[in-house]
């Protein structure tokens, strides 16, 4: 049904939004925790900072990866000469580049949940003789967890379908960083490549669909065992 | 002892609270809304920054002289919310062992079956929190709170939330706690009734700071504890002991000083002590022996004291050998009856207005009182 380079694409696909999302969400965790919980100054600058890729060009974020994760860039150098790790045009990067893009949405899910955790359980845990990281990890956490879930789900059917950011910092190599649009841009490029293109349309439509129907449902159950 | 000196802010409201009151036992938190009840009882659990000191039984929580400042997790304070903050994600077993869980191996005052069975939570126990009664919440709470094996217990409003119809059902087992275990409680409300019931002494909040601190008893004549209360829970507080019991009658008769009052308490212990509170709505003052009355209920004492209330009415207080009655009388009575200060007078007591307002001092069972 479908070609080797298909499921190739398709498998590139999995791995990246799956690497992004395991890179993003513990981060995505702490940074919706100082957005609601946190009394610092920089609060709104850094609300700012994480919504930006919502409302940059992809290929501007694809752009300034490029600069400060490539081999030469100030971050890529240290990496590649401490650990000689390479991001730029490698399946790793395009994970980054995808959960650079996908970070906003996650956070947003994840922000939402934890407004929803009234402060007085946290207060409770605390007289019950739980310090601040017990109080997180068996309180907090546990209630944000339908957000948690939902943010993540979110941020992977949205990293499917990263584009932009991905081709301009890891490029279109194939098995390595052709994702599923990826291979869909090529298909199109291609004069012979229309069939191929409506058959990684019809794919992208169906993962899309069921990662937010599969979203949705999971988040309900959640939020049925936690109760109205 | 349990010894405290705060001082809190909590945006524009100053809190300047300094008292002490002995241990165990049960300090009442009484005051209006707005008089910083919550405030004082967060600063002492450590939920918010307060200077000052706090003691109890010679272990120091807070000393803003030395620098010592034990974080909230540390105090080992029982806390039982007026909203109860069940942990929605756990069941009423899994809630009941959170703090159970954390708190020192030894020594165990609470036991969590006897905890279970002295709160009737064994049919909760593997319910949801959301599906349980306001009732059943605030027990859940308070095992919650008891198995942590906490040193001290604070209860802000703990009925507030439940209607009062189903207020009945919790304050039961807050008596048996407070029989059962010597873990000290502090307990705010703003209802005198649970006070009463309750209390073993009673801190009067006002405005962020004490106004007063005492037994209930004495607390009952003290004029800011009346205008608090309001008018018709205005009387004394005795407390006093079962010294016969009448089975034809159904009558129980107390000592107060030389004279006695007979109580409709059917079924009550020898010896069984207990409260009374002698609305002074319900006194009747008499300037003779009276006789040929209904009235079975005559104090001989001495006039104490009048307090004008209001254009029409007054409070006599009187001495009957050392415990003191309040009358409400009207200004009219005062003027024909020549009443002051030092006349010979007998308050007359009518039985049936102390039902309702008679209140245990040992557990329901053992007073020979049906709970409600």
């Amino acid at each position: 049904m479908f070609s080797a380079a298909e499921t190739e694409a398709l498998r590139v696909s999995l791995v990246v939004a799956t690497g992004s999302v395991l890179v993003s969400l513990p981060l995505a965790v702490g940074v919706a925790w100082l957005l609601v919980r946190g009394r610092f100054a920089g609060r709104t600058l850094l609300d700012a900072f994480v919504h930006l890729p919502l409302v940059l060009p992809p290929v501007v974020v694809g752009y300034l990866l490029l600069v400060l994760f490539g081999v030469r860039g100030p971050l890529g150098g240290w990496l590649h000469a401490t650990f000689g790790i390479r991001l730029a045009f490698t399946t790793a990067g395009a994970a980054l580049a995808t959960a650079v893009m996908s970070f906003p949405l996650m956070v947003r899910a994840i922000r939402l949940s934890l407004e929803g955790v009234h402060p007085g359980l946290e207060e409770a845990a605390c007289t019950l003789g739980a310090g601040p990281l017990d109080r997180f990890v068996s309180i907090t956490l546990p209630l944000m967890a339908p957000g948690i879930l939902a943010g993540a789900v979110t941020a992977f059917a949205a990293g499917l379908g990263e584009f932009g950011a991905v081709i301009t910092f890891a490029s279109n190599i194939p098995g390595e960083t052709r994702t599923l649009p990826l291979a869909l841009y090529t298909a199109i490029q291609s004069p012979d490549g229309d069939r191929a293109a409506a058959r990684l349309a019809a794919l992208s439509l169906g993962l899309g669909l069921a990662g937010l129907v599969g979203a949705e449902w999971l988040a309900r159950r959640l939020r049925a065992r936690l109760g109205p | 002892m349990f010894e405290a000196e705060l001082a809190a802010e909590r945006g524009s409201f100053a809190l300047r609270a300094r008292f002490a009151a002995p241990t165990p036992g049960v300090i009442a938190l009484f005051g209006p809304s707005g008089a910083g009840k919550s405030t004082l009882v967060n600063a002492i659990a450590g939920l918010i920054p307060a200077t000052g000191h706090v003691r109890l039984d010679g272990t120091t929580w807070l000393d803003s002289a030395t620098g010592t400042c034990l974080p909230a997790q540390r105090r080992r304070i029982g806390y039982v919310f007026q909203d109860a903050r069940l942990f929605p994600h756990l069941d009423v077993a899994g809630n009941l062992g959170y703090g159970e869980r954390r708190a020192p191996p030894a020594p165990r005052i609470a036991v969590r079956d006897e905890i279970i069975a002295l709160l009737g939570l064994g049919p909760l126990l593997a319910r949801r929190v959301h599906a349980l009664s306001g009732g059943e919440r605030q027990r859940v709470a308070l095992g919650r709170a008891l198995l942590a094996q906490p040193r001290l217990l604070l209860l802000d409003e703990p009925l507030a939330a439940i209607d009062a119809a189903r207020r009945g059902e919790v304050l039961p087992y807050l008596e048996s706690l407070r029989d059962r275990f010597a873990i000290p409680m502090l307990y705010v409300s703003h209802q005198y009734e649970e006070v009463l019931r309750l209390a073993t002494h009673v801190l009067l909040l006002a405005a962020g700071g004490v106004l007063a601190s005492g037994t209930p008893s004495e607390l009952s004549l003290d004029p800011r504890l009346r205008a608090l209360v309001g008018g018709d829970l205005v009387g004394a507080v005795l407390e006093v002991e079962v010294g016969a019991v009448d089975p034809a009658t159904g009558l129980s008769s107390v000592a107060v000083g030389q004279g006695r009052l007979r109580l409709p308490l059917a079924g009550a212990r020898l010896g069984a002590r207990l409260r009374l509170h002698v609305l002074a709505r319900d006194v009747i003052l008499a300037t003779a022996p009276p006789q040929g009355l209904s009235v079975r209920n005559a104090l001989e004492g001495t006039l104490a004291e009048l307090v004008n209330e209001g254009p029409d009415e007054a409070l006599a207080i009187v001495d009957v050998d050392g415990s003191r009655l309040i009358a409400r009388i009207t200004r009219a009575a005062v003027e024909e009856l020549r009443l002051q200060p030092g006349r010979r007078v007998w308050t007359l007591v009518k039985a049936a207005s102390l039902r309702g307002h008679v209140f245990t001092r040992a557990t329901p069972r053992e007073a020979g009182l049906a709970p409600p």
